[in-house]
């Protein structure tokens, strides 16, 4: 059974062959050519003093280890409303997870641990989801049901998210396309995980039922700059009333993404947009990898229904193992098996994500379908083999393997161990399909792990505690009142304006856009020079200084108001800024009296100029007119900043070299 | 056209869905001021206005068409849902326990009402094995639904039909019996059947849950796998109510049927043994006795069953300032025992003593309980004690409130001679009243204090 087999040669062929190119190199063509479709659902926090059921605050949180009590609990699947039980809920009842929750008196109350019933909704939260809503251009329902959407990874303590649609069939309008929006929900934000090993996980409750929503669109992104366009899109839309939270974790996104014969995977709680067009990027890839995948696997299996993994148990003495995880695992005394998979050689090694395989798939179903912690496997293709080859021989041996087989080595509990052989399998044979629906986990690198199987429409239940919510015309009505300006004509404006375009993506993230049109419109400024102000002076200096928590940008309007009124130069908001920033409370006059400034008239300076000439002359460090100039402004600056334009300084200073 | 196809629609929206044939569960393209909507039309709950219609859009949620904005209505198709909990015959596994589960109804079992959109009560042996599959490691388990009814709708008649139904399965050589039940009056019902059933030479042990089963983080599946444990291997061959220890999943307790009481609204840990510890926790790995001395499980069918009771008997939870015509209307009603819940050591005001005389005068029996639940009666102590004692009230000792009732009601179904009255009251049957109040036998601990948040933190409550 000798073999010259090259997991690195093969690894790189196989990305060679499906075509991938790295984000940078990617066209519109390569997209299309794998039929990139994406989607998104955009998560949003609402700026509500309590949460959405119940009256506990919303938006305090606390650190791991600092708790009161511990909850335990454990998940099993319900039927829905339609009589059918979920994917993800079978799933997640297989993993039979311990699951333990951290309350805190401050933040949790019964109603948290599910042990009272739901309060009614927070009619606050629910006027903000109408909201935007309207903003979205969402048909708003006539009246608002609460239902239940089955969650058995215990995130809920009640097993279940009440949630409720506010509005369906939306559309978002991008500078350069339409994005169709399928609804919007009002829903409970889940716990925060605090870890999550072997058998058990382990939550907090602080977060848990603050009032959230979530923006859905259809797939009508075709490139991952799209996608991350439309998710910015709609997070500015969202912060446009005022009335969401903003800072980590307020708002975080699901990315759906399908190539052209794939099937839908739900990336999970992206945290940061800017991760989005890597990540979409290579999920697209990685499902045109795992088709290929299935085209050679189609070839060499003409039954795949009587395909069959085979396993044997491998005692650790009959073997040479150096590998510290096998070690640990014998000291641990879990059992080593060792399954054969008949026809599947060189598909281990096969390409899916940079600096990934396609045996990566079953290590991460096995830790949490099988809560096998990592590293729990090796296989017959590794770049770096963790097995020597003598010994994979024996193993091949023992498992009667082919010369086209590929085998897994995998290590854990005894309890464990069929789940483990069950979930190899089933992976197994969901690459005869393509690609199997589920929800993977992203990190900053572009990659993403599996995370659960995609949770279907059987998950949903109507609450049975709640009563439904009418939403009368004339409640709409009164909402519309109110309403911002839509994104993109305020888009328009700036552009019409002719502020630098890298300025807006600062001006929507912050909601500024309503305080430069209050700050030139009531103070009569210059549009540009304001919006410039700012998307750029305002956005570095604000890098370099720590503002107090009760910030509110209004003091800038503040700022100018009190400029233009003292008649004094709006240069001086530059030098302003930086002490406004840190003592937002501090009188205007005080930050000038620490700036040394004193008003000056501007003649008073430009007489200054001809006795500077005459000065410059007897000294006369250089013979060059512009370092005549500089040394005139330098001398002059101290006292012209905020009481004359340093431009027409430097030109009155011009007229007379 | 048939009613049933516009299930739970009335009034306006009735209309509505006629104007434009439309059937519940079919699905349906709206057009309406507030744009298009596409979904199946749901059964709508009863007690809901009839200004709106209920859509299940395609993403799976339910929402609501008012339909004052309704410009078009088209019935594109038509799906009705079935819903239907798995059945599966329940396995044989030789040398496991025979257990007897008896359904009363209530939240163990349940499923959706489309009709008042809540859960209603529903069992089947085989729904409940879909649904469990653990009890089939535990024992061997038939199931007998002997009504269907709510907690708060369980009364004499079906403790008397309950008694006689376990007498027979005792008979018939069950191992154990288990009674699936609301949770409302389980303790009612614990207390009935402990006078009905007297003897018992196998566990009985009631059930219920306090989240339903149609929830995932549902307590029902535990407590089933623990009252199957304990009715088919425990050794305590008494009526107990087996419910959640903390509200975690972690046990069960056995409470003695007599001495058990629901304590909150809503906690899954509601039930607590009042004036004494618990019989016993139990786990799925278990039975832990926490006390000693408990009647054992014998081989004998010796049960003797006492299916009586008189429902003229009432309970009078005294308050400030009470007037006397309440006791006078309860007796010309016809009232033949008053159980009053006084305070502090059994007591009421003094302008309610000429209406216990007519009473007494009346043969009406009366028995002093406590609204402070916990401690005895102790009628000594004052004067006002000892004069009501003159005028015929009986210190019921810690006989908790309910269970009082139960019992007069049960001696009054016996015998109407209120000697023989007393006798059976005050005798008691399982503990009904002790002797003792054993030091741990009241444990309300305050949260702040710091030792018991030390002690909620380290120990799942």
């Amino acid at each position: 059974m000798k073999n010259n087999f090259d997991p690195k040669k093969n690894y790189r062929e196989t990305k060679e062959k499906i075509g991938y190119v790295s984000r940078k190199d990617a066209t519109q063509n390569d997209y299309d050519r794998i039929g990139f479709m994406s989607g998104l659902e955009v998560h949003q926090q609402l700026l509500t003093g309590k949460k959405l059921f119940c009256h506990c605050p919303a938006g305090l949180y606390h650190k791991n280890n600092d708790y009161d009590a511990e909850v335990i609990r454990h998940m099993r699947p319900t039927l829905s409303e339609l009589g059918e039980y979920d994917g993800t809920a079978l799933m997640e009842f297989k993993t039979k997870k311990e699951i333990v929750y951290r309350v805190k008196h401050a933040t949790t109350c019964t109603y948290e641990v599910d042990d009272t019933p739901p309060f009614r909704v927070n009619r606050e939260a629910l006027d903000i989801a109408i909201e935007i809503s309207l903003l979205s251009k969402l048909n708003v329902v006539g009246e608002v049901h609460i239902t239940r959407k089955q969650y058995l990874d215990g995130s809920i303590p009640t097993g279940f998210q009440r949630t409720a649609i506010i509005g369906v069939e939306g559309v978002l309008e991008l500078p350069y396309k339409k994005i169709r929006l399928i609804q919007l929900s009002l829903e409970e934000d889940s716990c925060r995980e605090i870890s999550d090993i072997g058998h058990v996980r382990t939550y907090k409750t602080d977060r848990l039922g603050m009032p959230l929503i979530e923006t859905v669109t259809y797939p009508d992104c075709k490139n991952p700059k799209e996608v991350k366009d439309t998710c910015d899109y709609i997070r500015f839309l969202n912060r446009s009333t005022g009335k969401v939270r903003t800072g980590i974790g307020a708002g975080r996104e699901d990315v759906n993404v399908s190539c052209r014969g794939g099937s839908r995977v739900e990336i999970k709680g992206v945290a940061h947009t800017a991760w989005i067009p890597n990540l979409t990027h290579n999920e697209c890839f990685r499902q045109w990898a795992l088709l290929a995948i299935r085209e050679q696997l189609k070839k060499r299996i003409a039954d795949t229904k009587s395909w069959k993994p085979t396993h044997e148990n491998l005692k650790f003495l009959a073997f040479n193992f150096t590998h510290e995880p096998l070690i640990q695992a014998d000291k641990a005394g879990y059992s080593i098996v060792a399954v054969n998979l008949p026809d599947f050689k060189g598909m281990l090694s096969h390409f899916t994500q940079p600096g990934k395989m396609f045996a990566n798939e079953f290590s991460e179903r096995l830790k949490v379908i099988a809560c096998l912690e990592l590293p729990n496997m090796t296989h017959s293709e590794e770049i770096k083999p963790s097995i020597k080859s003598d010994d994979f021989e024996k193993i091949k041996k023992l498992l009667n393997a082919g010369e086209n087989d590929a085998q897994l080595v995998f290590w854990g509990p005894q309890d464990d161990m069929k789940t483990a052989l069950d979930t190899i399998e089933e992976r197994c044979r969901m690459a005869f399909d393509g690609v199997p629906n589920e929800t993977r986990k992203s990190f900053e690198n572009g990659t993403t792990i599996f995370e659960r199987v995609l949770p279907g429409a059987d998950r949903m239940y109507p609450d049975t505690d709640s009563a439904p919510i009418p939403l009368e015309d004339e409640l709409i009505e009164e909402l519309s009142k109110t309403l911002p300006d839509d994104i993109i004509t305020r888009y328009q404006k700036l552009k019409e304006w002719d502020v630098p375009e890298d300025t807006y993506l600062y001006i929507f993230s912050k909601n500024l856009f309503p305080l430069i049109e209050k700050t030139v419109n009531d103070l009569e400024l210059n549009p540009k020079f304001i919006a410039t102000f700012f998307g750029h002076t305002l956005k570095r200096i604000k890098g370099l200084y720590t503002t107090p928590q009760d910030f509110r940008y209004n003091v800038i309007y503040h700022l100018f108001k009190f400029l233009k009124q003292e008649n004094l130069c709006f240069d001086l908001a530059r030098l302003m800024l930086p002490i406004v920033l840190e003592h937002p409370k501090m009188e205007f006059e005080s930050i000038l009296t620490t700036l040394n400034f004193k008003p000056v008239k501007k003649q008073e300076i430009f007489s200054k100029i001809s006795f500077l000439k005459e000065k410059f002359d007897k000294i006369r460090i250089s013979d060059k007119r512009q370092d005549s100039i500089d040394w005139m402004m330098g001398q002059l600056r101290p006292s012209a900043v905020g009481n004359v334009d340093l431009r027409e300084l430097v030109k009155e200073i011009e007229k007379v070299v | 056209m048939n009613e049933d196809i516009f299930q739970g629609y009335k009034g306006a929206a009735l209309e509505t869905l006629k104007k434009y044939n439309v059937r519940v569960w079919g699905t349906a393209h709206i057009q309406t001021k507030r744009g298009p909507f596409d979904g199946t039309v749901l059964p709508r709950s009863e007690n809901d206005d009839d200004q709106h219609i209920v859509l299940k859009i395609v993403t799976g949620y339910n929402i609501g068409i008012d339909i004052r904005t309704i410009l078009e209505m088209e019935e594109t198709g038509y799906k009705k849902a079935n819903y239907k909990i798995p059945e599966k015959e329940f396995p044989y596994t030789p040398n496991l326990p025979k257990v007897k589960l008896i359904g009363t109804g209530g939240t163990i079992a349940s499923r959706l009402d489309y009709r008042t959109g809540a859960v209603i009560p529903a069992f089947s042996p085989g729904e409940l094995y879909g649904a469990v599959p653990e009890l089939a490691d535990i024992c061997n388990l038939t199931t007998e639904k002997i009504f269907a009814v709510f907690s708060e709708n369980m009364g004499p008649k079906q403790y008397m039909t309950l008694a006689k139904a376990i007498g027979k399965e005792i008979e018939n050589g069950v191992e154990g019996i288990v009674i699936g039940h609301g949770t409302d009056t389980l303790h009612h019902t614990g207390a009935a059947l402990t006078f009905m059933v007297q003897n018992s030479p196998v566990p009985i042990v009631l059930v219920g849950s306090q989240r339903s089963s149609d929830r995932p983080s549902s307590d029902a599946a535990l407590n089933l796998m623990h009252a199957t444990y304990a009715a088919g291997h425990g050794d305590i061959a008494e009526v107990m109510v087996c419910m959640f220890g903390p509200t975690s999943d972690e046990y069960g307790l056995l409470h003695k049927g007599t001495r058990v009481r629901k304590m909150h609204s809503s906690y899954r840990s509601t039930f607590r043994t009042i004036g004494d510890t618990p019989l016993a926790m139990v786990s799925r790995k278990g039975i832990t006795h926490i006390k000693q001395e408990y009647n054992h499980r014998r081989k004998d069918r010796n049960v003797k069953i006492m299916p009586y009771f008189s429902d003229k008997v009432t309970m009078l939870y005294y308050y400030p300032a009470m007037k006397p015509d309440i006791i006078d209307s309860m007796v010309e009603m016809g009232y033949k025992g008053i159980v009053i819940v006084g305070t502090g050591l059994g007591h009421v005001n003094k302008e309610l003593y000429p209406a216990i005389e007519r009473a007494q005068a009346k043969g009406v029996c009366m028995y002093m309980t406590l609204q402070t639940i916990w401690g005895y009666v102790h009628m000594f102590v004052y004067d006002t004690g000892r004069d009501m004692m003159a005028k015929g009230i009986i210190p019921a000792g810690n006989m908790l409130p309910e269970v009082a009732f139960i019992k007069l009601g049960w001696a009054l179904g016996q015998t109407d001679d209120p000697e023989e009255v007393k006798r059976i009251m005050l005798t008691p049957i399982n503990d009904d009243i002790t002797e003792r109040e054993p030091y741990n036998g009241y444990l309300v601990y305050q949260g702040g204090i710091p030792e018991v948040e030390e002690f909620i933190k380290k120990v799942h409550k």
